[in-house]
């Protein structure tokens, strides 16, 4: 990744521990201007806490956060142009939605017309005028999402702050208020940075990805190069549902050198390494991704094909997963839903080696 | 199939039983064996407690000689309100004959302004316990919570000497101080308590927000706590209201509270036991507490804080 010339958010070695826990451990992200970054990563691994450090919600251990070229790591959190939405709303229950929208306005002392003037606007961006006179508790979740939306927009702010706001909403309502925040992003140019652990939220909204564990981020890549180049095992079984198989086995010499495991053997000519492949016989893991699979005649064309049975059909409306056995490990690939497996029937698979990843299986790193 | 048709020709809510067995609300009996053992264990409870308060009120209602009868449990043949009059107005206490409107509106001095002390304090302390974590915040709230736990009888005289050195001695502003800083302790522990448990997004999206330390006390926090608010006034009125022993040590006979007067009244050793009197002056005294618990009861709104977050 080139490095950003003006990035709106830096974050230079960044430490945050509590007592001896260590949460964050030096972390540095540039977000260039008008970037929509997610942050993905499972349970606990440290993202609202990035996510706060930024907003100025916890006092950091080590290093320095600037936003818009501005140092900001000792700046209070209404002083650092973030706007934030929170993963329970957080809306100020005994306040219409007005006041809810109008607080930090006032608080800041802006003139009467001028509040107005933003909460019109923000209310019209979310096409939620008719809701301004109630109460928080008369709406439905989507729409206090909204309105927490719509207090992070009327703060007139560069960098715009989300933790998990939709986690709370059921699916179809997250899918379309996925969309909004899309479209609202590409009305209003700002910089996003967006926590999630859903993957398809991360994959849809971001310009780049930074996958996250244990306070490292592990990748920070555009989606695509994450889904398809996986730096290491993690990322790679993080993302993707279903999710990549891995084969384990060992590296073999050669020309081109090959993949062995429990009776197959993959050629390697085709696939890129990312650095030097290392010995012959060095333990590494193979990881292809179901959809990259082929099956039937399709599978003939392809570098590297298999005899194999069916196992176990799982039919998931669009297309079907079908598990079999390769290399001795459980193995799934996608068919149409039109196609009818059933267990016991012999198939020939087949894949692209150029489609795969390959892992150290000590480290886990990408080869 | 056939089941659900029959059940849905039967008027909704009617108990109903037929051929395929029973459907809808399940009947109820009243003299079910539940019900009667609910019911007498509430009766009985209720009889407990309100006996000896007929007693009171029937004999405060009485004159001596119809009291001298000593059918304790009879209604008054002849009501009469002189008892009252005189619990109010004219019964001596110790020097002063004036009845026990004089502790009465002592009780009102001491028991307003350390209500308000003290809530307005611990409410504060309670929140910058629970949502700002300054350092030392933890050691801070140790010793409140140790401090709670200290026999007051073992502070008596240090404050005495205190209370001496600064001059308040017997002066009703040093009982208020009194009663203040013993009500902190669990005042405090009340308030940081309820604001723990107040979603912790509200106050950093207020932060973000730009509301400071006041700011998001007085103007989220506040019209959150009705609830809390209600349960320290209750807590803290009829505490101070009832308190004896700090009100007997630290005043003089003309600023005693209610209750050290009724003491005087009841225990007085002089001429005849007025027990109609007595009944009358302990039933004034007993009148703010019961007046308080009837009035915040309707208070008690719940769901304040419906709303703030998912539901
Ligand atoms: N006050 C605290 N004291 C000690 N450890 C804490 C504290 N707050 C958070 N942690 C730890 O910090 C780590 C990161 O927490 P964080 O809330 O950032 O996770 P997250 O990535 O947002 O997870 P989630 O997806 O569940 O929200 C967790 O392992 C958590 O246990
Ligand atoms: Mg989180």
């Amino acid at each position: 990744m080139a490095e950003i010339a003006n990035p709106s958010v830096s974050i230079q070695n960044l430490s945050l521990n509590y007592g001896a826990v260590s949460v964050l451990q030096t972390l540095n992200l540039d977000i260039a201007e008008g970037e929509f970054i997610v942050l993905l990563g499972p349970s606990g691994c440290g993202k609202s806490t990035l996510l706060n450090c930024i907003a100025g919600l916890l006092d950091i251990s080590k290093g320095r956060i600037f936003i818009k070229g501005k140092n900001v790591t000792w700046e209070e959190p209404k002083d650092r142009g973030i706007g934030m939405v929170f993963q329970s709303y957080a809306l100020y229950p005994q306040m219409t939605v007005e006041k809810n929208l109008s607080f930090g306005l006032r608080v800041a002392g802006l003139p009467k017309e001028e509040i107005a003037k933003r909460i019109a606007r923000a209310a019209e961006i979310l096409q939620i005028e008719p809701l301004l006179q109630r109460k928080p508790s008369a709406l439905s979740g989507g729409q206090r999402q909204r309105v927490a939306i719509g207090r992070a927009l009327v703060r007139d702010v560069d960098v715009f702050l989300f933790d998990e706001p939709l986690s709370n909403l059921d699916a179809k309502l997250r899918s379309e208020l996925r969309v909004e925040i899309k479209l609202l992003h590409r009305r209003l140019e700002n910089t996003m940075i967006y926590v999630t652990h859903d993957q398809i939220e991360a994959m849809t909204l971001a310009d780049r990805i930074a996958v996250m564990k244990g306070g490292v981020i592990q990748q920070l890549d555009a989606p695509q190069t994450i889904y398809n180049r996986p730096v290491n095992r993690f990322v790679a079984g993080f993302l993707g549902s279903p999710a990549m198989n891995f084969i384990e086995g060992q590296l073999e010499a050669g020309d081109a050198g090959a993949f062995t495991a429990d009776g197959v053997s993959i050629p390697l000519d085709r696939y890129e390494f990312d650095k030097d492949r290392g010995s012959a016989g060095k333990p590494c893991v193979f990881g292809i991704r179901p959809e990259h699979v082929a099956f039937g005649d399709a599978a003939k064309a392809m570098p590297f094909t298999a005899e194999s049975a069916v196992e176990i059909v799982e039919p998931m409306g669009s297309d079907t997963l079908v598990w079999t056995k390769l290399g001795g490990r459980n193995f799934s690939f996608r068919v149409e839903a039109e196609k009818t497996l059933r267990t016991g029937d012999p198939i020939r698979i087949g894949f692209d080696p150029a489609r795969a990843s390959l892992f150290d299986t000590p480290s886990g790193n990408r080869l | 199939m056939s089941d659900q048709a029959v059940s849905l020709s039967v008027p909704s809510g009617a108990a109903h039983a037929d051929a395929l067995g029973p459907s809808g609300p399940k009947p109820r009996h009243i003299f079910s064996r539940r019900n009667i053992f609910l019911y007498g264990t509430l009766i009985v409870a209720a009889l407990y407690y309100l006996l000896p308060l007929y007693v009171m009120i029937v004999t405060s209602l009485k004159g001596m000689p119809e009291i001298r009868l000593g059918n304790i449990f009879s209604p008054p043949l002849e009501i009469t309100f002189e008892p009252w009059v005189k619990a109010w107005s004219t019964a001596c206490t110790g020097l002063n004959c004036d009845g026990l409107s004089r502790g009465f509106w002592n009780s009102v001095r001491i028991t307003v302004p350390s209500v308000i002390l003290s809530i307005a304090i611990a409410s504060v302390n309670g929140y910058a316990l629970a949502n700002w974590r300054f350092k030392g915040a933890d050691t801070f709230f140790i010793i409140l919570i140790v401090g709670a736990f200290i026999p007051y009888q073992v502070m008596i005289y240090p404050i005495v000497i205190i209370l001496r050195e600064i001059g308040l001695y017997g002066s009703l502003s040093g009982l208020v101080i009194v009663h203040s800083i013993f009500g902190m302790p669990i005042l405090t522990l009340l308030f940081r308590n309820y604001f723990t448990s107040m979603p912790e997004e509200l106050f950093r999206a207020a932060r973000v927000d730009g509301a400071g330390f006041w700011g998001i006390y007085l103007r989220i926090m506040l019209p959150m706590s009705l609830p809390i608010f209600v349960v320290a006034v209750i807590l803290q009125v009829t505490g101070i209201w009832n308190d004896f022993l700090f009100g007997v040590v630290y005043t003089r006979p003309d600023t005693y509270p209610m209750t050290v007067q009724l003491n005087n009244i009841v225990n007085s050793v002089q001429g005849v036991k007025e027990y109609n009197v007595n009944m009358a002056a302990t039933i004034l005294t007993g009148l703010v507490p019961l007046v308080i618990y009837f009035i915040s009861g309707r208070l008690f709104v719940r769901g304040i804080a419906a709303g703030a977050v998912k539901g």
